[in-house]
């Protein structure tokens, strides 16, 4: 096995200062909001987890699509890499998303077009990876794989516009317009800015992790294989 | 040897008419069985009577409530059609004698879904009618027909492709509507949404921009379920 290349060594530590960075930003750098007041604060890590598990879901479909053209193994497993780095961080943006849901709108789940799409999206992830485990034959498991990242890549959207306009027609009872238009200061924004940034990196940094791994478990059942020859 | 040269000549003609023969296949085969779509009828009749008791559907509540509850049923329904119209072919091994035939591996998606969406499409015919007994509400719409139609175009195009997967896993039966339901999500809201508003006698600009997702659903997924058919019956 060849040792983590030096890149990703020092990407490592960068990813683990950095989140503490953004950790410290968000709680004392940033301004108390007067509205929301400290709860408020979840909301950095809230949009910068959204935003990766988004990176990962588009990275999936990308890949499903040129998993198809080259039906190269290799794309099958940076797939299944994003796929999974996605489900971790969009649960993770859904469970911070609630704790500020609870004070701000009073409850700590509504069905709001991103939230509900999102928590969509989660299910469509866990049924490709039941979708895996069912299936023996690498091929197939990475051609069914990636037909299905590419149905869901293409019916999330149009999820999302359906719930949408769910919601105009039906006027918003909790929270909606009012806590949307959250009006930032400067620093504000500076601080959900570098909290993206950090989190792409760390998306990057796990992403490579996951690849490394799956290409790894792949030797090792070629290697079992050739063991039990 | 001459018809075989027709054949080659006539490319769009001998396309159409194995798709023809595949959904026929599936309709005459049904037609002395009649196993898949009495299972899915007595299902669905099962499944309003639940609802009378699950959310005791008063006069007040129906209005409100029978969109909903009718394409729960038709959605539930369809998956039981489906995960038997292609269990057939893989347990007889009629799949692999079907990717033999010198045609198109689309034609066979195509053949698949037009009898599938048949099958829906009947049992749709009687439980629409059956509904409108039952809980006293008049469902002879030309809109509401309408809709059902679309949604089952969707419901059937992402399906039959699904279908064609999960039959090739260990799983099989269990995956198929964890794998279809959260994919059809845009069709169940729209086709609920557009058959209530039909139901209310709301006005039509209130309904089109469901009526347009139905449509602009139905189009990619045909397309792409056109696209990648042979990545899943590929060997």
């Amino acid at each position: 096995m060849s040792p983590q290349p030096r890149v990703l060594k020092i990407m490592n530590v960068l990813s683990a200062v950095l989140v503490l960075a953004a950790f410290l930003m968000a709680m004392f750098y940033a301004p108390l909001e007067k509205v929301m007041g400290e709860v408020q604060r979840v909301f950095y890590f809230h949009v910068a987890t959204a935003w990766v598990g988004m990176l990962g879901f588009i990275a999936a479909a990308v890949v499903a699509l040129i998993y198809l053209r080259t039906q190269d193994l290799k794309w099958d497993v940076i797939g299944l890499a994003a796929v999974e780095i996605s489900l971790v961080f969009f649960l993770i943006a859904i469970v911070l998303g609630s704790i500020w849901a609870r004070p701000a709108w009073g409850t700590w789940w509504t069905w709001e077009p991103r939230l509900t799409t999102a928590a969509i999206l989660e299910m469509i992830y866990l049924a490709y990876l039941l979708l895996r485990q069912g299936i023996e034959d690498p091929d197939r498991r990475a051609r069914f794989g990636a037909v299905y990242t590419l149905l869901g890549g293409l019916s999330v959207p149009l999820t999302f516009v359906s719930i949408r306009i769910f919601r105009t027609i039906h006027p918003v009872v909790i929270g909606g317009g009012g806590s949307e238009k959250m009006s930032m200061t400067g620093s504000m924004v500076a601080t959900m800015l570098f909290s993206i940034a950090v989190f792409s990196l760390v998306f990057v940094t796990l992403f490579w992790h996951r690849i490394r791994l799956g290409l790894f478990a792949d030797k090792v059942e070629a290697l079992k294989l050739k063991v039990t020859q | 040897m001459v018809e075989i040269i027709e054949q080659k000549e006539r490319p769009a003609s001998n396309y159409l008419r194995a798709v023809t023969a595949i959904a026929w296949k599936d309709l005459a085969a049904e037609l002395r069985s009649r196993e898949l779509l009495s299972a899915m009828l007595v299902f669905s009749l099962l499944v309003i009577l639940i609802f009378y008791f699950a959310l005791e559907l008063d006069v007040k509540a129906r209005n409100s409530i029978t969109a909903g509850a009718l394409w729960v049923t038709f959605a539930f329904a369809g998956t039981l059609g489906l995960n038997r119209s292609m269990a057939v072919e893989k347990d007889r091994g009629c799949l692999d004698g079907l990717l033999l035939a010198p045609v198109d591996r689309s034609a066979i998606f195509f053949g698949k879904a037009i009898s599938n969406l048949i099958f829906m499409l009947i049992i749709e015919a009687i439980v629409l009618p059956v509904y409108s007994v039952m809980y006293n509400i008049n469902l002879f719409n030309l809109g509401l027909i309408g809709v059902t139609l679309l949604g089952s175009v969707g419901y059937i195009a992402v399906g039959t492709l699904l279908a064609a997967m999960s039959v090739q896993t260990r799983t099989r039966d269990v995956l198929l509507p964890i794998l279809l339901f959260p994919l059809v999500i845009p069709v169940l809201v729209a086709a609920v949404k557009a058959s209530s508003g039909f139901l209310l006698g709301l006005d039509m600009s209130e309904i089109l921009p469901w009526l347009n997702i139905l449509i602009v659903y139905d189009l990619i997924f045909i397309a792409v379920a056109f696209m990648v058919f042979d990545y899943v019956v590929e060997e």
